[in-house]
């Protein structure tokens, strides 16, 4: 590609019943733009009800910067304009008018597909029906997946085992380390804050019944699930997404392969049977991170920061926070699984469906603890 | 016009792989100003990768390819983009943006790399989607395309930028006999008009019959060319087994009537 050697001119001139449009220079779309409709207008304007004849003898290269230049002043002098202006492309070269008859103007389809604009009470209404959808739909899953469980542990079910050995090792060894680091960190911190109240009032060792509670019946559970709810409901999400666009899982269903039992029971078992081993883990780091900070910071023995760690400790306090990691492990797979399934089949639709199963996930793991709050307050345990 | 057009593409001594397997190797052809160039062979014998290094998109193992007397895969990075910028595209599925809709697609690569006015890359994307037919699905999503308009939206794109050399990955696969027609008379009537070269792979023998005017024949067992010329001359003339056999099954009438061993 050479650089501009004359600027793209265009020039009038009339003989009589007749006018010339003579072009000169190089007429290079991506170097010299293209011409606007207002000079085009003008030019219409001039030849008024003559022909006008196209002389592009002075132009040196072309390319669709001329074509669309011609094709403005083609579309604008059509017939039902006021100006009858006739256009005579015979000066152009045998190419050009090759492409020009190709380029003709058909908006006849695009006429009748445009939708009138919403009112806001349709609006408001429309967005009522799809919550409601989405509710049905979610409720729907949740009856499918139970459904689907009961065949499945009769035996009955077309999930491969590979795949659930598969993603248990993905959502389990895979996430130790995050979670390792995550729990330990947040039982220091937890250590740490009640340190430095306890030691106030000479109740420091009670650091370690603070430490205990907290990391066994809420911490470990939500931060573990946090954590999941990132890594693999944000990956769930993605993969499933990705199926779609790529007619996967029309090609499941065409096959009458059940997309519950292939892609999302497995997903459901192997953070359902995860989440429980990750959560004892948690608790072990977890509660390692609180021994160690307060060892560090209060003037303690690690043999009587055990032992008021073990009276405190309950095993209720471990059977509360096993339940919820089970719970917040079938949230995740669910809440990934149904955004997945539902997505788009676009490359954005990928990445908005990653993003809204996280949020979702961690918006309903906090709510199902909350859930969970008020029912052990209720019952006292 | 000159009675031999210049050479635009030479490909030198070109080997194509991946890890180490090499897939074509020793290939010597060059492609002239204005002709349409066919890539020849059967599936899975390497001609999307050979497209692939002519592109780059793929570092080849050994040889080069030059771009009007440049060797391009000596060029720097830089060097190679502003060759590339000359260079149009279509991808075997189309490989439209999918969160764009058909017209934006066309219009990207011009506000991208070309300095325009945003009135005249609207006139531009809809004067390339008008030559392909496709200006009423301007504001369609290439999700809600059939499988031809997909073809001709990204035929659009690729003439975005005006380019001197056109690359067709298999334009024709995957559409019926009439669509596939008319998608290859655009091809000529287009690279005609703009004045461009093209190179086309493909397998499909209406197709290569019916526009192509030089070409190369690869062989995935020798992994390398067996024939150079028109798919018509080698139709005709080639007395190799393998392009017979590949020509022949096209005709499907055991059109060896000369007994040639």
């Amino acid at each position: 590609m050479g650089t501009i050697e004359k600027l793209p001119e265009w020039h009038l001139h009339r003989h009589g019943r007749e006018a010339e449009l003579e072009l000169t220079g190089d007429w290079i779309a991506c170097e010299t733009g293209v011409r606007s409709s207002a000079e085009v207008r003008r030019i219409i304007d001039e030849t008024g009800d003559m022909t006008l004849r196209v002389d592009a003898s002075g132009i040196s290269r072309w390319d669709s910067a001329l074509i669309a230049f011609i094709r403005m002043i083609r579309d604008t002098a059509r017939p039902e304009r006021t100006q009858r202006v006739t256009l005579d492309t015979s000066g152009l070269p045998e190419t050009a008018r090759r492409l020009l008859t190709l380029a003709v103007t058909d908006r006849t389809e695009a006429a009748g597909i445009i939708a009138a604009p919403r009112s806001l009470a349709t609006r408001v209404g429309e967005a009522c029906f799809a919550a409601w959808n989405e509710t049905n739909e979610a409720t729907a899953l949740i009856g499918e997946i139970a459904l689907r469980t009961g065949a499945a542990v009769s035996g009955r079910t077309s999930t491969r085992s590979i795949d659930v050995l598969q993603l248990m090792r993905e959502a389990g060894a895979g996430a130790l380390g995050i979670v390792a680091v995550v729990n330990g960190l947040v039982g220091a911190i937890i250590a740490f804050v009640g340190a430095v109240q306890l030691r106030r009032f000479g109740a420091g060792i009670y650091n370690a019944d603070l430490v205990g509670i907290a990391t066994t019946r809420e911490m470990a559970a939500i931060m573990t699930a946090v954590v999941m709810a990132g890594r693999t409901g944000g990956a769930y999400a993605a993969h499933l997404a990705t199926m779609q666009g790529n007619e996967e899982i029309d090609a499941l269903k065409a096959f009458g392969i059940s997309v519950y039992e292939f892609l999302v029971l497995p997903r459901i078992t192997a953070l359902v049977t995860m989440m429980p081993l990750l959560y004892i883990y948690a608790c072990g780091l977890g509660l390692l991170g609180g021994f160690v900070v307060s060892m560090a910071t209060l003037d303690l023995t690690s043999v009587s920061y055990l032992e008021e760690l073990g009276n405190a400790v309950a095993f209720r306090q471990f059977a509360i926070g096993l339940t919820k990691s089970v719970t917040f492990g079938a949230l995740i797979a669910l809440v990934g699984c149904h955004i997945g399934l539902r997505a788009g089949r676009s490359a954005a639709d990928v990445g908005y469906a990653a993003t809204s199963a996280v949020v979702t996930g961690i918006v309903g793991i906090i709510a199902l603890d909350a859930v969970f709050a008020v029912c052990t307050n209720a019952l006292g345990i | 016009m000159t009675n031999s057009p210049p050479e635009r593409l030479q490909v030198q001594d070109l080997s194509v792989g991946f890890g180490t397997r090499i897939v074509q190797r020793a290939l010597n052809f060059s492609v002239h100003q204005g002709s349409i160039f066919a890539i020849m062979g059967g599936s899975g014998c390497g001609k999307s990768t050979v497209l692939k290094a002519m592109i780059g998109l793929l570092r080849p193992m050994r040889g080069t390819v030059l771009v009007d007397g440049e060797d391009y895969w000596a060029a720097s990075e830089t060097r190679r983009l502003a060759i590339g910028r000359g260079f149009g595209v279509l991808f075997q599925g189309g490989a439209l943006w999918s969160s764009l809709t058909v017209a934006e697609n066309v219009a990207l690569p011009l506000q991208m790399l070309a300095h325009l006015d945003t009135d005249a890359i609207a006139v531009l994307a809809d004067l390339k989607l008008a030559f392909v037919g496709m200006a009423a699905a301007a504001d369609r999503m290439p999700s809600e395309l059939s499988g031809g308009m997909r073809k001709r939206a990204a035929l659009a794109r690729a003439l975005a930028l005006d380019p001197e050399i056109l690359f067709f990955d298999e334009p024709s696969a995957g559409l019926d006999p009439v669509t596939s027609n008319r998608l290859d008379d655009l091809i000529v009537e287009l690279s005609n008009g703009l004045g461009a070269t093209v190179v086309i792979v493909s397998h499909e023998l209406p197709s290569l019959f019916a526009i192509c005017d030089d070409g190369i024949f690869l062989d995935g067992e020798t992994g390398t060319a067996i024939a150079r010329g028109s798919p018509r001359a080698l139709r005709d003339g080639c007395a190799h087994p393998t392009v017979r056999a590949f020509m022949e099954r096209g005709q499907r009438a055991p059109a060896t009537a000369t007994g040639a061993p």
